[in-house]
């Protein structure tokens, strides 16, 4: 049986939708996934030394045991929004032949080799080496390492149990900033306390028994409830939500762009990929705030630029980059109505603008970096408007990528494809060159003026743009039909 | 025998099925009418333990099925597309599928030969993953497993739906011999008034989660039900 079981998950690996994408993109993932357990592994190494050197009256390993709580309660945190059990996967054995308790220790033993338990072990394990090289007792460390182990697939199967549990997650997220705050108010020391704790792990390796015991009754815990719930109209259900009909009414005044601009802000309302994506408008719209404190980048104006494009343009971005693709679930049908082509790209082109300029309004508070700064974000929304809006929709004449509204965004690179790199680098470092070549050339003020020139001549000749722009839609009508019609 | 007692399933305060007692006899091959929402599905599905009832309990071949998974063993079913393995080719489902009822490769084979004409060279041999298949392909492959290991009741839902003619025709051959065999209850559910009464022994109607027909199939039963559905 388990051999099935794995064989299934070996084909159901390479044989998925995102392994065949293209190769570009897996090697990107590879590339991305690399990087990550480098990182943890430079720090694993190197992390004994850092601390060392910056502290080097205290035991490196102490100190890592003082910051274990914040690192176990933001893990689960993390965990509590990106992890879910994937039980979908198992509806097809329902039927089979396999007893249902065999499927459900399947998805349980699978969820223990995720992603999520194996990339802070990246970091613990070399950590562990570090240790033992540098003298510390052999059998403590193995202990210290298996508690480190055990409580990462402790923390697994918890967040299981506690997932649809907000009241769970709002005590997580108390403990860490109630954590924080009484240690940075030396209040009390809680992380210490039970750093503490860890240190005397380490002691008494033996200890970490306890921790096994805590993983086998996690794990029986998850094993009950979900034996309880693989059926049907439990959780394997999908879940239809009430239809929430909000009043769009207001769209109205867009005349004859209205019904396209309504269906689309249902579209960013309804789906799960495209809501998670509006939270990343608030991130961008925060974007500066990583820049502008800094000292740094004080004197390296071109840096406003990008952060002026990125903070008023997420939305443009973000939903820009996959136009038409948003609509290629039902493009065929979209296609078959009777309406211009070029009300439809002229309904995305209000949306985009509009959110260019409500987001550039929602930065004004930026002025307390300095008026140069907002200066520079004007500019930056009126080029986001009169070339990025344009660069953008032409850019979607390219797209040959299907996308499934009902996956979340988060790590979601379906509908990706070359495009949507290629077609970055311009709309964000392209003005940044123009404005940083004319501000080293002549001054400020200038490359300001030139950045929203180049925006005003965009908008001046928005109706021939759009013109070509829907020409090259009409001619790769058909090959976007086919592409839209190809599961990926 | 297949026995359904005082059976009833409610989400929240509405009743989907409510079936007191309903007997169907080994070998029978039994059909299952209504208008969508009749609770035709939810009933295959408490059958297959895939949803628990809110009272009753329907006895499959003396196991009760939300007691003991035996019945596992001797239950063939294909509900919809959903429950096929998308990421596997036909031929992989097929060997996956008999390797849990007991069969080895050559046997698998061997079984599938007999399906050669109704396959209509279209499932296997194709290279293909079944979730690129079309829906009648993927139905054809689904009902065709769900008859393998000589199981002693086959469940089909909607087994006509999606496909062409040529193949529910096949499908209907298919379905009457496999009935012909005393052995094999078949339990079928159907919007196509024909097809069931062409090959079911006896006929259920549904309306609203009730039983409110239970005909052995004559020649009158066809215009019985048309009249009935024509309102």
């Amino acid at each position: 049986m388990i051999s099935h079981f794995l064989k299934l998950e070996w084909k159901q690996y390479f044989r998925s939708a995102n392994w065949q994408k293209s190769i570009f993109l897996n090697i990107l993932l590879v590339l991305f996934a690399l990087y990550f357990m480098l990182s943890f592994l430079a720090i694993g190494i190197g992390g004994f030394f850092i601390l060392k050197e910056q502290f080097p009256d205290q035991d490196p390993l102490v100190l890592v045991n003082s910051f274990l709580l914040f690192a176990i309660v933001g893990d689960l945190i993390f965990r509590y929004i990106m992890q879910k059990l994937p039980v979908m996967n198992i509806k097809p054995l329902l039927t089979l032949n396999i007893p249902r308790n065999k499927i459900v220790h399947f998805i349980l033993v699978k969820s223990s080799f995720s992603f999520f338990n194996i990339m802070s072990l990246f970091f613990y394990i070399p950590f562990s080496v570090v240790l033992m090289k540098e003298g510390y007792e052999i059998t403590g460390v193995l202990g210290w390492l298996a508690t480190m182990i055990l409580l990462i697939q402790s923390a697994n199967f918890l967040n299981f149990l506690i997932n649809k549990n907000n009241i769970a997650f709002a005590g997580l997220i108390t403990i860490l900033l109630g954590g924080y705050l009484v240690q940075h108010f030396d209040l009390f020391n809680v992380a210490g306390l039970v750093g503490e704790g860890f240190d005397f792990i380490y002691q008494n390796p033996i200890t970490a028994v306890a921790f096994l015991g805590l993983l086998i009754v996690l794990y029986f815990l998850n094993y009950k409830q979900l034996r309880n719930e693989v059926y049907l109209d439990a959780l394997i259900s999908e879940k239809t939500k009430e239809a929430n009909a909000s009043d769009l009414s207001f769209a109205d005044k867009l005349g004859d762009l209205a019904p396209f601009i309504k269906n689309d802000l249902r579209l960013i309302w309804r789906n799960k990929r495209t809501k998670s994506s509006t939270w990343m408008i608030l991130m961008g719209l925060g974007y500066g705030l990583f820049f502008y404190p800094q000292p740094i980048y004080k004197d390296m104006v071109f840096m406003y630029v990008l952060v002026g494009i990125f903070s008023t343009g997420t939305f443009l971005i973000n939903f820009g980059q996959f136009i038409p693709a948003w609509d290629s679930g039902y493009y065929k049908m979209l296609m078959s109505q009777n309406f211009k082509y070029h009300r439809y790209l002229e309904s995305k082109f209000t949306m985009m603008t509009i959110s260019v300029v409500a987001l550039f309004v929602l930065g004004i508070p930026y002025v307390y970096f300095g008026w140069k700064v907002l200066a520079v974000h004007f500019a930056a929304m009126i080029y986001n408007i009169g070339v990025n809006t344009h660069v953008i929709l032409f850019g979607g004449t390219f797209n040959r990528k299907k996308i499934n509204l009902d996956e979340k965004a988060a790590f979601n690179l379906q509908g990706t494809g070359a495009v949507q790199w290629l077609i970055g680098l311009p709309l964000m470092f392209l003005p940044m060159g123009i404005f940083a070549l004319v501000d080293w050339l002549v001054s400020f003020e200038i490359a300001v003026l030139v950045l929203a020139t180049l925006g005003f001549i965009g908008i001046a000749f928005h109706q021939k743009i759009m013109a070509l722009i829907t020409k090259k839609y009409i001619t790769n009508k058909y090959v976007m039909i086919h592409a839209f019609n190809q599961e990926n | 025998m297949i026995v359904t007692k005082q059976l009833s399933k409610k989400y929240g305060k509405t009743e989907v099925l409510h079936i007191d007692s309903l007997e169907i006899p080994t070998g029978q091959s039994f059909g299952l009418v209504g208008n969508n929402g009749a609770g035709k599905t939810t009933y295959f599905n408490i059958l297959l333990d895939l949803v628990r009832p809110t009272t009753g309990s329907i006895i499959n071949h003396d196991i009760q099925v939300n007691l003991s998974e035996e019945w596992k063993t001797y239950t063939g079913s294909f509900i919809d597309e959903s429950f096929l393995i998308g990421y596997l080719t036909p031929e992989e489902y097929f060997e996956f599928v008999g390797d849990l009822r007991g069969m080895n490769k050559a046997d698998v084979a061997k079984y599938l030969q007999q399906f050669d004409e109704f396959f209509n060279g279209e499932i296997t041999g194709k290279k293909k993953y079944l979730r690129d298949l079309s829906k009648g392909n993927q139905k054809k492959a689904g009902i065709v497993a769900a008859m393998m290991g000589n199981p002693k009741l086959v469940i089909l839902d909607e087994p006509f739906a999606n496909l062409d003619p040529t193949t529910q025709i096949r499908l209907k051959t298919i379905i009457k011999e496999l009935a012909e065999n005393k052995e094999v209850t078949v339990l079928i559910s159907s919007h196509d008034l024909t097809h069931v009464t062409e090959v079911c022994e006896r006929i259920v109607v549904l309306d609203k989660g009730n039983v409110v027909k239970d005909i052995q199939t004559s020649a009158e039963t066809l215009k019985e039900l048309e009249s009935y559905f024509s309102v």
